[in-house]
């Protein structure tokens, strides 16, 4: 039961004691994920116990991202001097990396040759 | 019984009040958000969000008052993120077939998204402060803040610039993926993991676990590739 958070807990705490040590541009949840990650490959398969913790954390990651977002109060001043040219800016921005990255992967996919295996229906 | 003033004074210093509200302001959001059949424009954080800034400011609230009690969610997305790895792993066979081409698709997405804002907000007017603030806005908040921080802008108005990019991806980009005819999982988490990091992951795992799990894997080699391009870009630049 107590496993699983303490294993997320320790695998954040090294990625972010390796990040502060060496100075590395990567936050250190990140680099907490990657050892996550390389330990799965080592043991080969993901227990029971730590799939349905981390199912519990993730079916409402959108949550974790509340408290920060409130913080927009703070800066509500300075977005409206600015909100033409920040919200075109980010609105254009977004939607042009979505449309990139998409279509880059298909396209290079198709350039050397492999057929895409994540068809589905998407709502 | 106690005067009702007396227990506001209590419970407003209590972080039970606002860790509890966080939560009943999400439920609220997410509610909705089901009742309409998971539609994008309906994102729960925002519904969230409008709730808790409009209660806030209704009762003269401040935002570190706030945060002492929303901080506990707040702490979780470390740990969430780490646990980005298990539909990582669980995916990986269809990672791995196509790595190449993925890594590519996350470095020309990644630089699109970056000097695309900073174009087009430099071209509209904007201040260099606000420039630099809104040049890693596609990146996962704590990166962003430095990066930020290194090119000269306002690490706090970046963090919010980083949210609001996040609901704008998880808001418009479906709807712009369907419109493209993009149907396979995989690019489709992959864009938006790329252009709204975790609040577009988070959509992302709600609908799909193809699709978390490559939105979640280009959040983090975005974080990756914008921390070592944009500076050097920006050296080019400027």
């Amino acid at each position: 039961m107590i496993e699983s958070p303490t294993l997320l807990l320790v695998c954040q705490l090294a990625g972010e004691v390796i990040v502060g040590l060496f100075r590395l541009p990567i936050p250190g949840p990140v680099l907490g994920m990657v050892f996550l990650f390389a330990g799965l490959l080592v043991r080969g398969g993901v227990p029971q116990p730590l799939q349905t913790t981390a199912g519990t954390l993730l079916s409402h990651f959108s949550l974790l991202f509340v408290p920060a977002g409130v913080g927009i109060m703070l800066h509500l001043g300075r977005l409206e001097d600015a909100w033409l040219a920040i919200g075109v800016a980010l609105v254009a921005s977004t939607l042009i990396a979505v449309a990139v990255t998409a279509l880059a992967m298909l396209g290079l996919e198709r350039l050397v040759g492999r057929q895409g295996d994540g068809q589905g229906d998407p709502s | 019984m106690r005067p009702v003033g007396e227990l506001w004074v209590y419970l407003a210093a209590n972080p039970l009040l606002h860790l509890t509200l966080t939560l009943l302001a999400y439920l609220i959001g997410y509610r909705i958000y089901r009742r309409f059949g998971m539609n994008p424009l309906l994102n729960p954080v925002v519904i969230a969000i409008v709730i808790l800034v409009s209660l806030l400011v209704a009762t003269g609230t401040s935002y570190e008052r706030f945060f002492e009690g929303a901080q506990f969610v707040h702490f979780l997305l470390g740990p969430a993120t780490v646990a980005l790895a298990i539909p990582l792993y669980n995916q990986f066979d269809r990672v791995r077939k196509s790595a190449g081409p993925l890594l590519a698709a996350v470095v020309l997405g990644s630089l699109s998204a970056s000097l695309s804002a900073v174009g087009i907000a430099a071209l509209l007017g904007a201040g260099p402060e606000i420039v630099a603030s809104i040049a890693p806005k596609s990146v996962t908040t704590p990166i962003a803040m430095g990066i930020a921080e290194q090119l000269g802008g306002l690490p706090s108005l970046t963090a919010v610039l980083v949210i609001l990019t996040g609901v704008v991806g998880a808001m418009l980009g479906p709807p712009l993926l369907n419109l493209l005819r993009v149907r396979d999982w995989r690019a489709r988490g992959l864009a938006i993991g790329v252009a709204a990091h975790g609040i577009g992951t988070a959509r992302a795992m709600q609908v799909n676990e193809v699709a978390g799990a490559f939105s979640g894997l280009a959040m983090g080699l975005n974080a990756l590739a914008t921390a070592i391009l944009l500076p050097l870009i920006w050296s080019w630049l400027f």
